[in-house]
């Protein structure tokens, strides 16, 4: 028995979802709309980082699937009680690795603790020493002499599971562009192959390779070692680190969501009724423009602090409360990156209303909004798509500072400004422990360098004024 | 001139006011005073005399907008809109929570910030231009193309990694420089050194990109076509033509932030355990110290506005094509 869980930003997100695919539906036979992604999707740059994204995003969404597990009923009970750990889909695919927890810290692949321990030896005598792990590298007798052979073990058989999937991907895929280009099957495979396919498929079967081979890695091994060590309470540092995917990619995406109505709707009517409207929306975005932005962040982030310390009963659970403190950050970011989307609208807007096609709608007398809304929306989108995806990374890097900053998440939240921040304090350690930076970072990273390349890409399709240069 | 700078100036008093209020909202009536005393008092089960007792020592004790009780302007001065935000117009920034005067904290505080942000401004711009003109010298070929993907790296790299990094390389293992700490006087630039090149190099990678796109709209300009033409060399053209135009939204763009370097950089001054500006505001952040977070929002807005102006000005000073209107 399981109990579902929506929490606040888990039904965000499913609409953000809805959205994106809703859009995806309604562009999919429109030309003027498909074209520059049909341009993006041509670039080798693109679709690497596509495919990156992609995997980001489905690990985010499977681990936006909460539930509660029911407690084993006691005898004379009627009611079926639900245990306060609120799990997702993603922690029940991660098995082990959130479930084996260590005494403490102990480096990637170790079996042996990191710290060492008195142990009272057999004889009575008190031995400092480094006690084994209860699961990493359990399995082995002698860790010395076994532990390199299991650990290649393991990886051949990864490799080769790895291998298979690719193949089957790729002949799956040769199948379905054989359909599509009416060729045989071996020539579309060959075409992939070479890359001279229009998408450059190859690119994204090479980045999908890396990925599927990372995950046959973290399947193979996870249950028998800490891949990426663990940290000072034994938690899996991998763990840690792939939870922390949602939490980036909550902030990265659902901040843009919250302020995409008010910059849009706000710029529009200040760049198209000008006057008094534009003067009162201008002072707006130039007052809370003028806050800086961390400030800002942490006076309203420490004012939730109070609410929620002094209304404990609102909550049910902690994963409730954490929550409820992600989608403040994320509304409070949403309100602190707003004005600069706002302004450049207003700026395009009132460039727009001048043009002749606007003033004929006006003059044969078309209604104020449906001017708004059919004349001028669909000629800012492309602004609004370069700020989108352009936002993106941006936001991912200023959750890890503002947790630093202690502005951010919830502390009981994974993310990896938490992890940084955690680890940082053991910098000064003898000798340092590095793996939860190192796994936090190159996470970030990796989605950051990601979501950067492909708004490049992104900006040049979209951005009638370079399109116009080529 | 002088007509116009008034004229912005007065501008910048509804938004201050704007400022002051929306402070006061997030500050006294989202959370009323109690809220914030139960907070700071800890437990849960705090007794209503504790309570008042807190709000009398920290001068919450007024209610928020209009006194009944006074008499006269007490009536309005007596209460904790004037006396804790209105008081922020004349820089009287009170006393913190914990009891400390304000501004002078601000005014002891301001000049480690200013040693940390002054020098990574100025080396970061001569880097960056540095790096973007040799980009734009060599346009289109591979080198531009590489070294714009190593800004794309570089800027992808969380700032974080590059203090963490940085302190574990030079001071951990190479032992050049202090991990942290401050000193006054000339013994300072041992502490400065570190924090310096880092804040540049973290800001390579977005800086010169963003620099190498003003490049690039200047050597496409006619002027330029013309002078080669005329059979100048491209580096000379570079340097003399291109430069001094690219020079002006660049320097501009740098107007706005020179009022705000005074409060510091958060993360920098906290790693660095430099007592400037910066880490006072995140010692305030981490107490909860409301009253200094209040100053400092205050502080910042008037500095971002002062840079607002600064700019408008430095327009029509570098571009005669601007008038002021």
């Amino acid at each position: 028995m399981i109990q579902h869980v929506f929490l606040w930003t888990d039904t965000l997100i499913f609409i953000l979802l809805v959205a994106v695919l809703g859009f995806a539906w309604f562009a999919r036979n429109k030309e003027h709309l498909r074209a520059p992604w049909r341009e993006v999707v041509r670039s080798r740059m693109a679709v690497a980082s596509l495919v990156v994204l992609s995997i980001y995003t489905i690990t985010g969404l499977l681990d936006s699937v909460h539930f509660r597990k029911a407690l084993p009923t006691q005898e004379g009970q009627q009611e079926v009680q639900y245990s306060g750990d609120v799990l997702s889909v993603l922690d029940t695919l991660l098995g082990p690795m959130r479930t084996q927890d260590e005494k403490t810290y102990s480096a990637p692949f170790a079996a042996y603790l990191y710290a060492r321990e008195t142990v009272t030896g057999a004889d009575g005598e008190k031995l400092r020493i480094f006690p084994r792990l209860e699961y990493g590298g359990a399995g082995l007798t002698d860790p010395a002499t076994q532990k390199g052979a299991d650990i290649a073990r393991r990886t051949v058989t990864a490799l080769a599971e790895a291998v298979a999937v690719l193949l089957l991907l790729y002949g799956m895929l040769g199948l379905r562009l054989a359909s599509k280009w009416r060729q045989s099957w071996m020539s579309a495979l060959g075409a992939i192959a070479k890359g001279t396919s229009d998408v450059p498929w190859r690119t994204a079967l090479l980045t999908l390779g890396v990925f599927v081979l990372l995950i046959a890695l973290v399947v193979n091994l996870s249950g028998a070692y800490h891949l990426l060590g663990t940290d000072k309470v034994g938690q899996d540092v991998l763990y840690q680190t792939i939870k922390s995917i949602r939490t980036g990619l909550v902030i990265g995406t659902l901040t843009t969501l919250v302020m995409l109505p008010f910059a849009v709707f706000l710029g529009m009517m200040a760049g198209y009724f000008r006057g008094w409207v534009d003067d009162v929306i201008q002072y707006i975005y130039t007052t809370l423009n003028s806050i800086p932005g961390v400030l800002l962040i942490a006076a309203a982030v420490m004012m939730m602090q109070v609410y929620v310390a002094n209304h404990p009963e609102l909550f049910e659970t902690m994963a409730e409360r954490a929550d409820i403190r992600l989608l403040f950050l994320v509304l409070i970011l949403g309100i602190t990156s707003w004005t600069g989307l706002c302004r450049l609208l207003r700026g395009e807007t009132l460039k727009l209303r001048e043009l002749d096609y606007v003033q004929a709608a006006d003059a044969f007398g078309v209604a104020k909004s449906s001017i708004l809304v059919r004349h001028l929306l669909p000629n800012l989108m492309h602004l609004v798509m370069i700020a989108v995806v352009l936002d993106f990374s941006g936001l991912v890097l200023a959750e890890a500072v503002l947790s630093y900053v202690g502005v951010g998440v919830d502390p009981t939240t994974q993310s990896w400004g938490n992890m940084i921040n955690r680890a940082r304090l053991e910098m000064a350690r003898e000798p340092m422990v590095w793996w939860s930076l190192l796994a936090s970072f190159s996470f970030m990273f990796t989605l950051v360098l990601a979501a950067n390349l492909f708004s490049d890409v992104v900006r040049d399709a979209f951005d009638p004024r370079l399109r116009a240069q080529r | 001139m002088l007509a116009y700078i008034i004229r912005r100036t007065l501008y910048a008093i509804p938004i201050l006011i704007g400022v002051n209020l929306l402070t006061f909202v997030l500050f006294f009536v989202v959370n009323t005073p109690d809220d914030v005393a139960r907070m700071h008092l800890g437990a849960k089960r705090v007794t209503p005399e504790a309570i008042e007792q807190w709000k009398q020592e920290h001068g919450y004790d007024q209610p928020l907008l209009y006194n009944r009780k006074a008499s006269g302007v007490a009536k309005v001065t007596d209460t904790i809109f004037y006396n804790k935000s209105m008081r922020l117009f004349a820089f009287d920034f009170g006393s913190s929570d914990a009891g400390r005067d304000i501004g002078e904290d601000i005014s002891q505080r301001m000049w480690p910030s200013l040693a940390i942000a002054l020098p990574t401004l100025l080396i970061g711009l001569l880097v960056n231009i540095s790096f973007s003109m040799l980009l734009a010298f060599f346009r289109g070929t591979y080198l531009d193309l590489s070294g714009v993907m190593l800004a794309v790296v570089l800027m992808s790299v969380s700032s974080l990694f590059y203090i963490i990094g940085g302190q574990y390389l030079f001071s951990k293992l190479l032992h050049l420089v202090p991990v942290s700490g401050y000193e006054s006087g000339m013994q300072a630039w041992r502490f400065v050194l570190l924090p310096v090149a880092i804040g540049v190099f973290s800001g390579i990678g977005a800086g010169s990109r963003w620099y190498r796109t003003f490049f690039l709209e200047e050597v496409n300009r006619d002027y330029v076509r013309t002078a080669r033409a005329k059979g100048l060399p491209e580096a000379r053209l570079l340097f003399r033509h291109v430069l001094r135009n690219a020079m002006v939204p660049i320097l501009t763009g740098i107007v706005v932030i020179l009022p705000t370097l005074f409060m510091g950089s958060l993360i920098m001054e906290s790693f660095f355990g430099i007592p400037g500006l910066g880490s006072y505001t995140i010692e305030a952040i981490q107490t909860q110290d409301f009253a200094i977070v209040r100053a400092m929002v205050f502080l910042g807005s008037v500095l971002y506005i002062l840079g607002l102006l600064l700019t408008d000005i430095s327009y029509t000073l570098v571009d005669p094509r601007i008038r002021l209107s």
